[in-house]
This record gives structure tokens, C-alpha cells and sequence, in this order.
């Protein structure tokens, strides 16, 4: 995957697929320290320790579909790649937390790409799921938590095309407003 | 920083929405975009987004959801339409290009585009 915000909605998709109702996605880019970490958690049905160790594996999957899970090996290899790593925990019954670390500055750290892209298509794709989103750079912040906007438009959908033009714009503002100046 | 946009957009928003509420909520039409990570690696975010920007420029009201891997990857990126009382049919490798034609000719002139079907479903 070219992008690191596809590998981020990849993990998203998982913990929807794993019956989550609510997922946080924390990003923190620290050019002090050159890393660059994403983290989603989410209150899904959570793995035996035995898979979680496994999950790494191509060749391990829930999936009945398919015998072969390659989201999170693909994740690995691109951490792996710039001089970082993923590591899984996951407790039956209570969810799953996957992070990914990358040196920031590594020349074959992926970009991140389109994340207000990906941020909307969980958000309008699955209506269900809350979702927070907490991204940090070098101090500065930009937050969204959709139990917020909800709360905001009343019986309105977060779907309906004024929320969705609106919540284009609020992401995007809001994202480029984190961006560091080149060095 | 830019101005970012605010809760009290939202609200605004919310009135005026609230008339056109109960047409848009009994909106008979689903499309659903396969999200899993083939989905995902083929290209099916850029597929939502440009069906979200169609559906917007031609004001057709359709829920749009996503769906994960159905074990069909080689297909990927695959897009369902379904309305009410009519098959759901499933397309194959869609591109962003092709989004206008789909949306046109299945939605709007009610004919399916056959040489992008891979199958059908019976309507419910």
C-alpha cells in the first residue's frame, strides 16, 4: 500500500469487522524523536492470546471467506521497512489494540496520504461505529469524535450531503493545519 | 493554523436539514463498497469518494456503505447496488473513472451495466 492512511483504514475496517462500536485512532508525529506512531483501539470481541500472537502470520485469518489475512503482515513489513514495528494486544471479550511505529524521517516510510479520505470512509460507511481521532504534531492537536457530531445534528445523519461536505472541509482544514514546515 | 469549521456549522446545518429528512431517510437505494484490505489495496476508497461526490453532483439520495473481503480479491475494487423490489447486482474492478457511467446507467436509466456485472442477487 502506497499510503499509510490505507493501512490505517485497513486496521479500521478490522476492528469494525471484529463488532466494534466504538474505535480510537490516535496519531502522534514527534520529529524530536523521528517517529511516527498510529494506534487503533476498539472495544471488539477482542482475540485469544494464542491468535493475537499469530496475527502476524499471513496465513492466519478468521476470515472464512479467504484463507489468507494480509492486512496486518502488510502493515508489519512497512513498519519494519523504516525502522519500526507493530505490535498487537488483544483481550477476549474486551478489544483489540494494534500500533504501528515508523522513524519519521526514514526514506521508505510510505507518506500518509489521504487520511481525510480514510476518516470518511469508515465514518460514512459505517454509521454504527463511534469514532474518535486524536492527531498530534510536535505539541500541536487536532481532535474529532463523532458521538460529538451526533450530538450536534440531532436526528440528521452524519451521511446526509451538508454534514458530509462539511465534515470534508473540517478534516482537511484541520489536518493540514497540524502540517510541519518543510525542512 | 486555518479557521477550522465548527460545531455551530453543525448546528445550522441541522436545521435546515430537517426538511429534507424524512424524503432522504426512506431512500430505497444501497451501494456498498468491498473495504477489506484487497478491497482496500485495489483502490475502493477512491471508489466511495467518487460515488459520494456523483451521488452529491446529480442529488441522488443512496445510502453508502462498506462492506470487508467476500473472497472474491481479483474482482476488487467491488461495488453492490441494490434497490428496493430489483436485484442486488455486484460489479467488478471499478475504477473512479468509471463511477459516472454506473451511477448514470444503473440509477439513473434504471439499465445495468452488463459487461461490468460478476453477479446478481434476487431482490428480497
Amino acid at each position: 500500500m502506497r499510503e499509510l492512511a490505507l493501512h490505517i483504514l485497513d486496521v479500521l475496517e478490522n476492528a469494525v469487522e471484529a463488532g466494534a462500536t466504538r474505535i480510537t485512532l490516535t496519531i502522534e508525529e514527534d520529529s524530536s524523536c523521528d517517529r511516527f506512531t498510529f494506534t487503533v483501539r476498539d472495544n471488539g470481541r477482542g482475540m485469544p492470546p494464542e491468535l493475537a500472537a499469530r496475527v502476524l502470520d499471513p496465513f492466519v485469518t478468521t476470515r472464512q471467506t479467504r484463507h489468507v489475512g494480509l492486512g496486518l503482515p502488510l502493515l508489519a513489513a512497512a513498519a519494519e521497512r523504516a525502522g519500526g514495528g507493530v505490535q498487537v494486544r488483544s483481550e477476549p471479550g474486551r478489544g483489540t489494540e494494534v500500533s504501528a511505529t515508523f522513524r519519521l524521517r526514514h526514506w521508505d516510510r510510505a507518506p500518509l496520504g489521504d487520511l481525510p479520505g480514510t476518516l470518511l470512509a469508515l465514518i460514512l460507511g459505517k454509521e454504527g461505529v463511534h469514532l474518535t481521532y486524536l492527531h498530534r504534531v510536535d505539541g500541536r492537536e487536532f481532535r474529532l469524535d463523532t458521538a460529538e457530531l451526533r450530538q450536534a445534528l440531532g436526528e440528521v445523519p452524519l451521511t446526509h450531503p451538508s454534514v458530509r461536505r462539511w465534515l470534508q472541509e473540517y478534516l482537511r482544514e484541520g489536518i493540514a493545519g497540524l502540517e510541519r514546515p518543510v525542512e | 493554523m486555518p479557521k477550522i469549521k465548527s460545531l455551530d456549522d453543525l448546528r445550522r446545518i441541522r436545521e435546515e436539514a430537517q426538511q429534507d429528512l424524512r424524503v432522504r431517510l426512506e431512500t430505497g437505494t444501497r451501494i456498498i463498497v468491498g473495504m477489506g484490505t484487497c478491497g482496500i489495496a485495489a483502490g475502493a476508497r477512491d471508489v466511495m469518494r467518487a460515488i459520494l461526490e456523483e451521488l452529491d453532483r446529480r442529488k441522488i439520495d443512496a445510502h453508502v456503505e462498506t462492506v470487508g473481503c467476500i473472497g472474491m480479491c481479483s474482482c476488487e475494487p467491488l461495488v453492490d447496488i441494490e434497490q428496493a423490489g430489483h436485484a442486488r447486482v455486484t460489479y467488478r474492478n471499478i475504477k473512479p473513472h468509471m463511477v459516472p457511467r454506473l451511477i448514470e446507467e444503473h440509477l439513473i436509466n434504471g439499465r445495468v451495466v452488463e459487461e461490468w456485472v460478476v453477479g446478481r442477487l434476487p431482490a428480497s
